[in-house]
């Protein structure tokens, strides 16, 4: 099940924040913001994009490929447990104090992405209250979504 | 008599000491008499041999959780409401074969139970029980008939006998099945027992009630025995031990699976299934497998189930009602609510067996008069 | 006097409740722990017609019934196809058949998947873990008259790679035009490159006209609740969705009591129901 049948040619125009499902609709002033604090990025397949432990500086917007979240546990020393793709993003870290990565992320094919400094924009939004509450309820319907789904996946349904 | 069979809505008087002779012309004509009769200190369905083997002078109380057998102080034939058994047990028995399957070579043949072919008399079916043989019939004739019950059903001829007192748990009237017997009978008897009287005055039903009156002495209806009858099925009436508003129980029932009375039935609950045995009309049921020790033959036989079971609901080694408020649940709305999108009528005929044989006197009616209560809106910003 | 009583009939030749012996014509693994099988009638007949959804009761000689859907091409009427998780006495004896030994089968029962219903319009099947056998039939007729449907999005999830079924024939699936079949699981190691996550978590990718779409959902009860709910929120209309419901079952015919879900017999007014019909039993608790 490899692959993507679907898969479209990797076009060559340059990433932009505001084409990211995540930016559309957030202001205008915290888009071009985050576009100063970001940096196109590529991995090939293989590729690791974080580290479990490590500083989490940065977040990811994901434009093409996939990436795989991995933690690791005694049995499974690579546990895939979620997959990010395009329109998604990938990473909160930079958000939660003490600033680390919880999981290794790693691509499972070419993947583009933008990756936002995110040590700068939580300043960023921090100077910008109003702003920074509206990226938050942009954020928390995701998180809560997400959340949602590890308590369906901790029933483990389909082992049923 | 004339060589005519007496036909449907004919109306006779039939004496006392002619009731042997009764009986005799209904095995003459074939039948196996079950009826009422004394075992254990309850009056039960068994064959009918004689007259004497019927509950002559007996009567019971009841309420909730409470079943004594009295004397009478008359010897009334049936003078008694109704026990822990129900007709069910004739047409669809506790435990039962439905067929049997040998190995031949590599395959197997089935080969389906013979009904046993002698026709039944129930003797003594009381009003409510009527309206439950016709949901019975529903359940197991109304789409594909099940071999085994409609092969007995079709044979049976229907003695009814409209009931001369009520019981302590008694609510026909509120169901509105009884005490009258008024349809789906093949012979009505009611009993008259006056000063110096002892008659039963006997309504034919149906051609085949009919006929089984041709050899038995016979006397025209008298305008004073319509009288008592009627006096006596008034009486009945409104001598009800409960009663039970049946307005609107479906909608009641199946809007409200939260209802904290649920969980407050659950802690008296002992999941015991009594009521669902002595219920004439539930249905429920289980499959058994029985091979042979040598592997070669192997039967099917069905067995009564109950809601109240764990086993009952089992998924994947799972219960799905797992808790005895959900099973207690199942049951009410099942019988009350559900049956009525499934069947067209409620499951409930007002017997009150249910609740005469709870351990813990659990009361349907009880029950459901708390249903009708709302449940406190949650607070808000209270609880959780 | 005799005659007035109705004569005694002799007893049916077959039970209504009695199997057919049929045959283990093939087995084959899909995963540890379930199994296709391929049956057919021992006397060489035709398969009673059955519809996409529908179900049999399997028997193993002396050892009992379980319900299994039917899982293979509705048109082959010389054989049926069930796909069975070995997950009890029943299905383990039924696992242990080798080609040639019998098998009882009565059936079919239930209704199944609205397909004429689907006609002209966009099609979204979700599967989560067994969920996908009981879809397969539909898939088939789908493709079968593919002319008759407009998009069709298949989105199946399983707990592990492992725990695929009909590996290779998804795989061809995958590879068709006229169809787009995603697989995603719950977790996975390295050797695995496609999509981990719930089947949930693609909706957001699955491509349909809301107002002209019908969505066929099969797998475990809260799989389908947040399926059912996340398609709604894509504009799916609640009497668009479908999803087939599973309880413990007795007799298939309606008179045992068992499998009753809400005031619905899931043998007899189900497996598949409408999603607006069942949907505040789905809610509630231990209905």
């Amino acid at each position: 099940m490899s692959g993507d049948p679907h898969g479209r040619p990797e076009p060559e125009a340059p990433l932009r924040v505001a084409d990211h499902p995540f930016f559309i609709g957030l202001d205008p002033q915290l888009t071009r913001e985050a576009s100063r604090l970001a940096k196109e990025r590529r991995f090939d397949t293989g590729e690791m994009l974080v580290r479990d432990g490590d500083p989490a500086h940065w977040f990811y917007l994901v434009f093409h490929g996939k990436v795989a979240l991995e933690v690791a546990t005694a049995e499974k020393p690579h546990l895939t447990i979620q997959t990010v793709g395009p329109g998604e993003v990938l990473g909160w870290s930079w958000l939660v104090p003490p600033y680390l990565w919880r999981f290794d992320a790693r691509a499972l094919k070419p993947t583009q992405v933008l990756a936002i400094d995110g040590t700068e924009f939580r300043q960023t939004l921090a100077n910008h209250p109003e702003q920074g509450y509206r990226f938050l309820v942009r954020l928390l319907p995701i998180l809560a979504q997400r959340l949602e789904n590890t308590q369906i996946q901790l029933l483990d349904i389909h082992g049923l | 008599m004339t060589a005519a069979s007496p036909a449907a809505g004919d109306r006779f008087l039939l004496d006392r000491r002619d009731f042997s002779a009764f009986l005799t012309s209904i095995r003459t004509a074939g039948y196996r008499i079950v009826g009422p009769t004394v075992r254990d200190g309850a009056i039960v369905y068994g064959d009918i041999q004689a007259e004497s083997d019927l509950p002559i002078g007996w009567t019971e109380r009841q309420d909730a959780g409470r079943y004594r057998l009295e004397r009478r102080s008359d010897q009334a034939l049936f003078g008694y409401v109704v026990g822990p058994h129900s007709w069910k047990k004739y047409l669809f028995p506790s435990h039962e074969r439905l067929w049997t399957a040998t190995r031949d070579g590599p395959t197997f043949a089935v080969i389906s139970e013979p009904s046993d072919p002698t026709p039944l008399a129930f003797l003594g079916v009381r009003a409510c029980e009527l309206a439950a043989l016709k949901i019975t019939d529903k359940v197991f004739m109304g789409g594909i008939p099940d071999p085994s019950y409609s092969a007995r059903r079709t044979r049976v001829l229907r003695v009814a006998v409209q009931c001369g007192q009520a019981g302590g748990t008694c609510f026909c009237v509120s169901m509105g099945t009884g005490p009258g017997v008024t349809s789906d009978y093949d012979l009505s008897l009611t009993e008259i027992l006056t000063e110096g009287r002892h008659e039963f005055l006997v309504a034919v039903g149906t051609e085949a009630g009919g006929s089984v009156l041709r050899s038995v002495p016979l006397r025209p209806p008298t305008d004073e025995a319509d009288r008592t009858v009627t006096a006596i099925v008034a009486h009945t009436a409104s001598s009800m031990g409960r009663s039970m508003d049946p307005t609107g129980l479906r909608d009641l029932l199946l809007s409200n699976p939260d209802h904290p009375r649920w969980e407050r039935v659950a802690k008296r609950c002992l999941s015991c299934t009594n009521c669902t045995m002595a219920c004439p009309t539930c249905f429920c049921h289980t499959t058994e497998e029985v091979p042979s020790l040598d592997a070669e033959k192997t039967e099917r036989w069905r067995r009564w189930d109950s809601c109240f079971n764990l086993e009952f609901t089992k998924l994947h080694a799972t219960p799905v009602r797992a808790s005895s408020s959900s099973r207690y649940r199942q049951w009410l709305t099942h019988k009350l609510g559900s049956w009525h999108d499934q069947f067209g009528t409620s499951g409930c005929v007002g017997c009150g067996r249910c609740i005469t044989w709870c351990p813990v006197a659990i009361d349907i009616t009880e029950e459901v008069a708390a249903l009708r209560v709302p449940p406190p809106a949650p607070t808000p910003g209270g609880g959780h | 006097m005799a005659s007035d009583v109705p004569s005694p009939s002799p007893a049916p030749s077959s039970h209504p409740l009695a199997p057919a012996p049929y045959f283990v014509r093939r087995q084959t693994a899909e995963t540890g722990d379930t199994n296709t099988l391929v049956l057919a009638p021992m006397d060489g007949g035709p398969v009673p017609p059955a519809l996409p959804g529908q179900f049999n009761m399997l028997y193993v000689f002396g050892v009992g019934e379980a319900a299994i859907s039917l899982s293979g091409d509705p048109t082959d009427s010389t054989q049926v196809v069930h796909t069975v998780r070995n997950a009890g006495r029943i299905t383990a004896a039924l696992a242990q058949l080798p080609p040639g030994k019998a098998v009882g089968v009565r059936g079919p029962y239930g209704r199944g998947w609205p397909v004429d219903a689907a006609a002209g319009r966009d099609v979204v099947l979700m599967a989560g873990g067994l969920g996908l056998p009981p879809l397969r039939p539909v898939l088939y007729h789908f493709l079968s008259h593919r002319a008759q449907y407009g998009r069709i999005e298949v989105v199946y999830g399983a707990r592990t790679p492992k725990d695929l079924v009909y590996y290779d024939q998804i795989q061809e699936w995958r590879q068709r035009s006229d169809l787009r079949f995603q697989v995603t699981v719950d977790a996975a190691d390295r050797s695995w490159y496609g999509d981990v996550g719930l089947v949930t978590a693609r909706i957001p990718d699955v491509r349909f006209e809301p107002g002209n779409t019908i969505a066929f959902l099969c797998g475990p009860e809260i799989m389908m609740k947040y399926a059912a709910r996340d398609l709604e929120a894509r504009g799916i209309p609640r009497s668009s969705i479908w999803i087939s419901m599973e309880r413990n079952m007795k007799c298939a015919v309606g008179i045992c009591g068992h499998c009753q879900f809400g005031p619905e017999f899931v043998c007899r007014d189900g497996p598949v129901f409408r999603y607006d019909v069942v949907r505040d039993w789905l809610a509630a608790r231990e209905i």
